[in-house]
């Protein structure tokens, strides 16, 4: 699905790079101490279980569960402002991170926590995708 | 643990100039310099006198601005304390530390603020600790604090039953106080069915939940403690400071845990330095960005523990001639949006005892707080000289 233009692009940085490639394959990586193997989010030089520098990027799982949500009913962005109310969750994801975008319930659906979650993606027109969440199943 | 920074430093002075809710007719740097003339004339110094500073940066006024604006002859301190809303009260430790090291005696700390213009979004992003959020929670519809700050109110709801009706007691009780105060923007009566009936603006957020947006200037003098009895005004000590960064602190929803603050930690070094406890606390002026955020705070400051923060409020502890006046000058949510500057300005107001019709009488010993995105804490500890 590719929608209108309406919000700025994120600007990668070399730390974050692999991130949005990877969304942009509709694949959800995830940044991992290639020393202790912790994983790690939002993508960041050093580990901060075993300080290492080592990183390598590992295809997650794409399951979680709902950590906590908000539904927003003012837009900051006013590219945005037809689109509210539109629902935001964070998730705990399995890889023990944390993942925070829209979430798309089927109507009727009310969120709650520990809602099983998987994650999809949306092609942006401006050139990028981001991940979304659907309830499992749904 | 004990410090020797606890009563090293006193506030001396406190200005503010320009609270309003229209167009500003003077620059942001006008406004800072404007309340800092008045810190600097009710302490009773002159401008040369202050020898250090810490202007709120960052993208406001730079020590450079105010050295040339006020003449100040030599200048040998200077520092910023970007903590967001938690960066007037971060100043007080800063500027109470150069002057225990001697490097300074009179700090002056200052914001200039045009809230109805410059909007939260275009001063957010001046922000470095802003980044992660700019980059990857921005772009789904996530940036405004009210949006940023909504999952942890909801956290909380779904954890510990607290209700929108216990947020609407922290906006009533702040409105009352506000009543009080002849430099409060916001002076109608409020009752809880107007906060219901107020729009959502991200869930479980209403309107009324929220702080205003303001113009003004708002300023305060750090001394040194031994100068503060020749000084024009009554002393007021610092008698314990500090800061306090929650694990993850440059996203909210990667914290492990989404309902404590970095005042959790500030307060626990704040009340040692002090050699007090929450029970001699006689008011506080609590950051008060949103209501959940002065409830989250009172919890973590230990006035209750954890989860209890609703049932504590709704006991009307926080109102006038309550246990716990909180934001006697009407807080962020109804006197003016001076990133807590205000705050710091008003326990100093209180602990002089010249408050006016808003005064806690007999108060001796106050807490002002501070919060910056996404999480910084700092907490003080003033008493009366």
């Amino acid at each position: 699905m590719t929608t209108e233009p309406r919000i700025a692009a994120p600007e990668p940085t070399r730390d974050s790079q692999p991130y949005w490639g990877a969304l942009a394959r509709h694949e959800l990586m995830f940044q991992r101490c290639a020393d202790c193997g912790t994983w790690r989010h939002y993508p960041r030089p050093v580990c901060t279980h075993c300080f290492s520098l080592r990183s390598e990027w590992q295809r997650a799982s794409g399951r979680g569960t709902l950590h906590s949500w908000t539904t927003i009913h003012h837009a900051y962005d006013s590219a945005l402002r037809g689109e509210t109310p539109y629902l935001i969750g964070i998730a705990d994801m399995e890889e023990s991170v944390r993942l925070a975008c829209r979430l798309v319930p089927p109507d009727g659906m009310s969120p709650s926590i520990g809602l099983p979650l998987r994650v999809g993606f949306t092609d942006q027109a401006g050139g990028f995708t981001l991940p979304v969440l659907h309830p499992a199943g749904g | 643990m004990s410090s020797t920074l606890s009563t090293a430093a006193a506030i001396t002075g406190i200005g503010e100039v320009g609270y309003s809710r229209s167009a500003p007719e003077q620059s942001e740097l006008a406004l800072e310099l404007g309340a800092a003339l008045l810190a600097i004339s009710d302490a009773g110094l002159q401008p040369r006198d202050i020898d250090g500073l810490i202007p709120f940066g960052p993208a406001g006024a730079c020590a450079e601005d105010i050295i040339t604006n006020l003449g100040l002859g030599d200048l040998k301190f200077s520092a910023h304390t970007p903590l967001g809303g938690a960066s007037a009260v971060a100043a007080i430790q800063c500027a109470a530390l150069a002057i225990h090291a001697g490097l300074c005696r009179h700090v002056l700390v200052s914001l200039g603020r045009n809230g109805m213009e410059r909007k939260i979004g275009a001063r957010l992003n001046a922000f470095p600790q802003f980044k992660a959020v700019r980059e990857f929670e921005q772009p789904s519809g996530m940036s405004a604090p009210a949006q940023l700050y909504a999952p942890m109110a909801r956290r909380h709801m779904e954890l510990f039953g607290t209700t929108s009706a216990d947020f609407a007691e922290i906006a009533l009780s702040t409105r009352l106080h506000a009543m009080r105060n002849p430099m409060a923007l916001m002076t109608a009566p409020m009752i809880v069915e107007d906060h219901q009936a107020s729009r959502v603006i991200a869930d479980p957020l209403r309107l009324f939940d929220c702080s205003i947006e303001s113009n003004g200037g708002a300023a305060f003098i750090v001394s040194t403690a031994q100068t503060a009895p020749d000084l024009a005004q009554h002393p007021v000590l610092v008698a314990g400071v500090a800061e306090g960064h929650p694990d993850e602190p440059l996203a909210i929803s990667q914290r492990a845990d989404l309902t404590t603050l970095g005042t959790a930690r500030a307060a626990e070094r704040a009340f040692a330095m002090a050699g007090i406890g929450p029970e001699d606390i006689d008011l506080a002026e609590i950051y008060d960005c949103f209501t959940y955020i002065v409830l989250c705070q009172i919890e973590d400051l230990g006035f209750c523990e954890k989860g209890e923060g609703g049932a504590f409020v709704q006991s009307g502890v926080l109102r006038p001639g309550g246990a716990l006046p909180v934001n006697t000058h009407g807080g962020l949510l109804s006197q003016a949006h001076m990133a807590g500057y205000n705050h710091v300005t008003e326990l100093v107001r209180q602990l002089r005892h010249a408050a006016g019709p808003a005064q806690v009488p007999g108060a001796q010993t106050g807490l002002v707080t501070g919060f910056g995105d996404m999480g910084d804490g700092a907490v003080a500890i003033l008493r009366r000289g």
